[in-house]
């Protein structure tokens, strides 16, 4: 495929993550600390986010199950997937995190439930539209260009 | 309170009371006393328990009450027993003395009967014949009555036995007569017939004594003790009138007073009786004494002590009071007494019934104090606990209330902000007009609503007092431009001509807190804007020592002499009630202080009279249809009106309506030239210091007829170094120009000049150019209209550079750069600033960062890095209470508070108190500095890592040892400002 097209490709499906409020301009100020001495910065942090989020959610939905809910600890998961959420600029999963947290402070099972699905929804979007935005940069790169800021 | 039963106690014990009435008080007082100590005591011991107080506050009043009434009733008692007292002894007295004068005068008559007696014996039986006869005895004894003023009549009768009976009788010529009877009498043993009698009794002549019974044994008893005896008291024969008979013995000789009674009845020779008439004796002798109102006398023979027999007086019972004297009458055999009463009944004791009911009242009054005091005691320590609990819950209530405020307000302004943002993207897209138009209203509603907010946040911040200024160094003039150019555009649609005026005395640099300055300043210059249609606001800025002094401003005042034309409130007005001008002395000319009085002038609509003592009032507005038509919350004044309080000022006004409005006010900055080091300046406008250089030494006129405008425009174009002249019409200015002793670069008209004769225009600018010296000077025009704003106006012949008001440094600057040719050089983008000075703050520090996330971990981190930090992570508080021990390398630590196990607060204070005690071992040289790096004093700068920027949470960092915080994720502008306390 022509670089052009690739590039132009990449800062229109970015733009499209944005305007759909995927992303905020927290990822932005990610991106800007992106440089020659940390080239993989952003791929860096979003993998480590992917892994801490799907482990922040095994822990969810197990505790979820248990007879006794331990309202405590899932606050505190979902204060830490909130934390990182926003630190990505993952905005949508962060503000259903805040949902989840006001459910939780109500000790509201279904709620809580409801918002856990949701939750992993949400995630489950990011994380498709964040790989295939990697896989287009990594295409551009492939192809010998650079990836447009 | 123990003074006042002191007080109370001593006063009744000192007087009124005598001796047994002082043992009583002694002891009450010292039981009561006892009391009062007791209750003292228990009532600072028990003072937390209010209960028992009052059961003990109640016993003593009980106790006190019937203490005193008690007391009162035995004052009561003594006082009457004393008048009793004093009753009886007057009445013993009176009795005694009555007794005592009877007595005397009966003895004064029996002792002239015994003289009588002895007459008798000397010249009836003496002498024979003898020399008296009953007619002799008779005179005699009448004409000696007065010295018997007792007796109603005295008898003689004489001794006569039976054999002598017949002689007897017939020498007398009459029988020897029976009492009662007046038979002759029968044959007795002895008779003792009456021979001589006084007139008064002369029927008893002839009677025989021995045959009354009384009168026999009355003879009887006589003759055998040689004594005058008393009969009983009986009716007397004829005056039916209550009368004893006194009987004395006649001897034929002188008898030894140790004589048998034998002895004495064989020398008797006769009896001399005297009638005592009782009744009218005491009635004599009470008329003498003349008191016979006030007692009752008796007299009683009570011979026989269960009979006593009346004698005198009546025998109306009284049960009162009586006393009785014994009277001696001389007769052994017979007593009498003399009873006496009152006849009225005792008065009321009226002196001790009031006393005792007096003191009663008294007693009961001080019961009554101190029951109130009590009860009002209680009450208001009841109310004082309860406005304590509503002083508290008030407090919680606004500590809430800010709280609330504050979390609302960050709240709202997030996600306002995504809506502004989102608008602004909006506008840029391709978007028909109408579309336009409405993403504009909204737009606008969005901005009035966050700087609602805005103000809604400054408002509560400045009632729960945790609004604080800061302390920086700023350039006034600056902050007024750049309000100024806030409001330019406004101002240029309206028409209304924008000014501001700093007097040179007014330093450069300020220090103080210049977003407040310029807040107060905006709102006043907000609120000026929406009220004026026409005219001007002008803004000018003096010294207050400058105003109380200056003549300046009073020629200014009159009312044509404006900026605009347009008359104005006279701005004295306004600061008539300042404090600052009523002090003596100009406010302290050698301290570093620097008073500023800054002055809103407008022409606009002016407040009505009604509405002005409300105006500082938040949420007030003139009359709801304002808000419709110029919109605004009324709460800016109510905040300048605060802010100036904080800045040591005061705030002030007068409104004439449809003339204008001046608002003033005054505040205190420091001044910086002392202390300019530890002063971080703004980095605000630094362009029109560097432009300034570009046009130093410059030659400038200013034409404009108009002084208050001309002042004005000759002080902006003096800011950027050029010398100013101000002249008034065209020909002055040539005649300057002409004079060519130094080249004139530029002339600045004003655009009402320069309309108002256009060929005269025309001829200046003709005759400009044919002045030859060098280039000819620039000729600018002063504008207000917006339509020639930007650009070159080709007016008339020539053309014109235009400078658009409102003048301010920097576009002066500019269009006189542009008028001039001086290219202006690129300046550095504003916004690179913060990035580069981080970059420099932070290349090859150490940092710590501590968070339990490690996607946020990450990113600080590598945005740290970024600014060329040398970053270490971890992940735990306890990792970092590790790392921080001292001695160690790091130069800050950036720490996230939300953790498990040891939140970041904990954690700082762990480290805190960790240094702290190292610090003082090694100010005691218990651990040597050399193994510390050197470093005596450990103290890393800790700043907190927060995603809600809330005031609870920033007090919180401080108490816990944090040196600040920043947001999460970092802000440049914000990690720059924290960081740069520590790094410099």
């Amino acid at each position: 495929m022509d670089l052009v097209q690739l590039q132009r490709q990449l800062v229109d499906y970015r733009t499209s993550l944005y305007h759909e409020g995927f992303l905020d301009e927290q990822f932005t100020q990610l991106q800007e600390l992106q440089d020659e001495n940390n080239p993989d910065f952003v791929v860096e942090v979003v993998s480590l986010y992917f892994e801490d989020s799907e482990r922040l959610l095994n822990e969810l939905s197990k505790a979820l199950e248990q007879q006794i809910i331990d309202f405590k600890r899932i606050d505190a998961h979902v204060h830490q997937l909130k934390g990182s959420s926003s630190s990505i600029g993952a905005q949508r999963v962060q503000k259903l995190c805040i949902v989840f947290r006001n459910y939780c402070e109500a000790q509201n099972v279904e709620g809580c439930l409801k918002c856990l699905q949701q939750v992993k929804h949400e995630y489950s979007i990011v994380k498709t539209k964040l790989e295939s935005m990697f896989q287009l940069e990594r295409q551009i790169l492939n192809a010998g260009g650079s990836v447009p800021v | 309170m123990n003074w006042f039963i002191n007080g109370e106690f001593k006063d009744p014990k000192a007087g009124l009371l005598g001796d047994s009435g002082d043992k009583m008080w002694f002891k009450c007082w010292d039981e009561i006393s006892n009391l009062s100590f007791k209750i003292h005591h228990q009532y600072y011991q028990f003072i937390g328990s209010k209960k028992v107080c009052k059961s003990w506050w109640r016993k003593l009043l009980f106790s006190w009450i019937i203490g005193w009434t008690l007391a009162s009733v035995s004052i009561f008692c003594y006082m009457s027993s004393l008048a009793t007292e004093k009753r009886k002894e007057t009445l013993s007295s009176m009795c005694d003395e009555r007794a005592r004068m009877l007595q005397d005068q009966f003895n004064v008559s029996m002792n002239h009967i015994q003289a009588m007696s002895i007459l008798i014996s000397t010249f009836h039986h003496g002498k024979t014949p003898s020399a008296i006869d009953q007619e002799t005895f008779a005179r005699y004894t009448e004409q000696t009555a007065f010295e018997r003023p007792l007796t109603s009549g005295v008898a003689y009768a004489v001794r006569v036995l039976h054999s002598e009976r017949e002689q007897f009788e017939r020498q007398q010529g009459w029988t020897i007569k029976r009492m009662y009877t007046l038979e002759p009498s029968r044959i007795q043993e002895e008779y003792a017939p009456v021979i001589f009698a006084q007139d008064i009794v002369s029927h008893v002549v002839s009677l025989d004594m021995l045959s009354g019974k009384e009168d026999r044994e009355n003879v009887l008893i006589a003759r055998r003790s040689g004594k005058g005896v008393l009969t009983a008291p009986f009716r007397l024969l004829k005056t039916n009138r209550l009368g004893v008979i006194l009987t004395f013995a006649v001897y034929k000789r002188d008898l030894p007073s140790n004589a048998t009674p034998n002895e004495r009845i064989q020398a008797t020779d006769g009896y001399l009786g005297g009638v005592f008439d009782i009744e009218s004796l005491v009635e004599k002798l009470l008329h003498q004494l003349s008191s016979k109102q006030t007692i009752l006398v008796n007299v009683f023979d009570t011979s026989n002590q269960s009979y006593p027999i009346s004698m005198y007086g009546s025998n109306a019972s009284n049960d009162g009071l009586e006393h009785v004297s014994h009277l001696n009458f001389g007769d052994p055999f017979r007593k009498h007494e003399m009873r006496c009463r009152f006849k009225q009944k005792p008065p009321w004791p009226w002196v001790a019934i009031t006393t005792s009911i007096f003191i009663l009242v008294i007693a009961l009054l001080v019961g009554h104090i101190f029951h109130a005091t009590v009860n009002r005691i209680a009450k208001v320590e009841d109310d004082c606990h309860k406005m304590m609990e509503l002083k508290k819950q008030a407090e919680a209530a606004d500590i809430a209330k800010s709280q609330f405020l504050a979390t609302v307000s960050h709240e709202i302004r997030t996600p306002m902000n995504g809506v502004l943002g989102m608008l602004d993207m909006l506008m840029d897209t391709n978007l028909d007009v109408t579309q336009l138009d409405y993403v504009r209203t909204a737009q606008a509603s969005g901005k009035a609503l966050v700087a609602l907010i805005n103000e809604v946040l400054d408002q509560a911040k400045i009632e729960s007092g945790k609004l604080e200024l800061e302390e920086v160094q700023f350039d006034l003039r600056a902050v007024l431009d750049d309000v100024l150019s806030l409001f330019s555009g406004k101002s240029q649609d309206k028409g209304v001509e924008l000014a501001v005026y700093i007097s040179d005395r007014v330093p450069e640099m300020l220090i103080g807190d210049p977003g407040r300055f310029r807040q107060i300043i905006t709102n006043l210059m907000g609120n000026s804007i929406k009220f004026t249609e026409k005219g001007h606001i002008l803004v000018t800025v003096h010294l207050v020592e400058e105003v109380i002094d200056s003549i300046e401003v009073e020629t200014e005042a009159s009312s044509k002499n404006t900026l605009s034309g347009f008359p104005v409130a006279d701005r004295r007005q306004s600061w008539k009630g300042f404090r600052t001008f009523g002090q003596e002395e100009p406010v302290h000319p050698f301290s570093d202080s620097i008073n500023l009085i800054v002055s809103v002038e407008d022409t606009g609509l002016g407040i009505p009279s009604e509405a002005q003592p409300r105006v500082f009032t938040p949420f007030m507005q003139v009359d709801p249809s304002i808000s419709r038509t110029h919109g605004g919350t009324g709460i800016g004044l109510s905040i300048s009106k605060c802010l100036v309080g904080l800045m040591n000022g005061e705030i002030g006004f007068v409104s004439i309506p449809k003339i204008g409005s001046t608002f003033t006010f005054t505040a205190v900055f420091a001044s910086c030239s002392s202390s300019s080091k530890e002063y971080k300046s703004q980095q605000i406008n630094s362009q029109s210091n560097t432009v300034s250089s570009e046009f130093h030494g410059m030659r400038a006129l200013v034409m404009d007829p108009r002084p208050v405008r001309a002042k004005v425009s000759r002080y902006h174009i003096q800011r950027l170094g050029i010398h100013v002249e101000v002249i008034s019409d065209w020909k002055q200015g040539l005649s300057i120009i002409n004079k060519g002793d130094s080249a004139i670069h530029m002339v600045l008209i004003e655009q009402e000049v320069w309309d108002r004769d256009l060929n005269c225009s025309d001829l200046f600018i003709n005759k400009l150019e044919k002045i030859g010296h060098g280039t000819p000077p620039k000729v600018l025009l002063l504008s207000n209209s917006v339509n020639s704003s930007s650009g070159n106006v080709t007016t008339g012949a020539c053309d014109l550079s235009i400078v658009s008001k409102p003048l301010r440094a920097s576009m002066l600057a500019a269009s006189l750069q542009r008028a001039m040719g001086i290219g202006s050089k690129g300046n550095p983008r504003n916004g690179e600033l913060p990035s580069m000075s981080l970059r420099n703050l932070l290349l090859g520090r150490k940092i710590l960062i501590v968070d339990d996330n490690n996607v946020n971990l990450k990113v600080a981190a590598g945005a740290l890095k970024k600014y060329g930090a040398d970053v270490v992570s971890a992940t735990r508080g306890s990792e970092a209470i590790d790392l921080l021990t001292p001695p160690h390398q790091f130069d800050a630590c950036f720490m996230d508070i939300q953790m498990p196990e040891m939140d970041g607060f904990e954690a700082t204070r762990r480290i805190r108190d960790m240094e702290h005690n190292i610090n003082n071992r090694i100010q005691f040289g218990e651990l040597s500095v050399d193994a510390y790096n050197n470093v005596s004093n450990w103290h890393v700068p800790i700043l907190a890592m927060t995603a809600d920027v809330i005031q609870a949470t920033h007090e919180q960092c401080q108490r816990c040892g944090m040196d600040g915080y920043v947001s999460k994720p970092f802000e440049a502008e914000q990690l720059y400002r924290e960081v740069l306390r520590f790094f410099q």
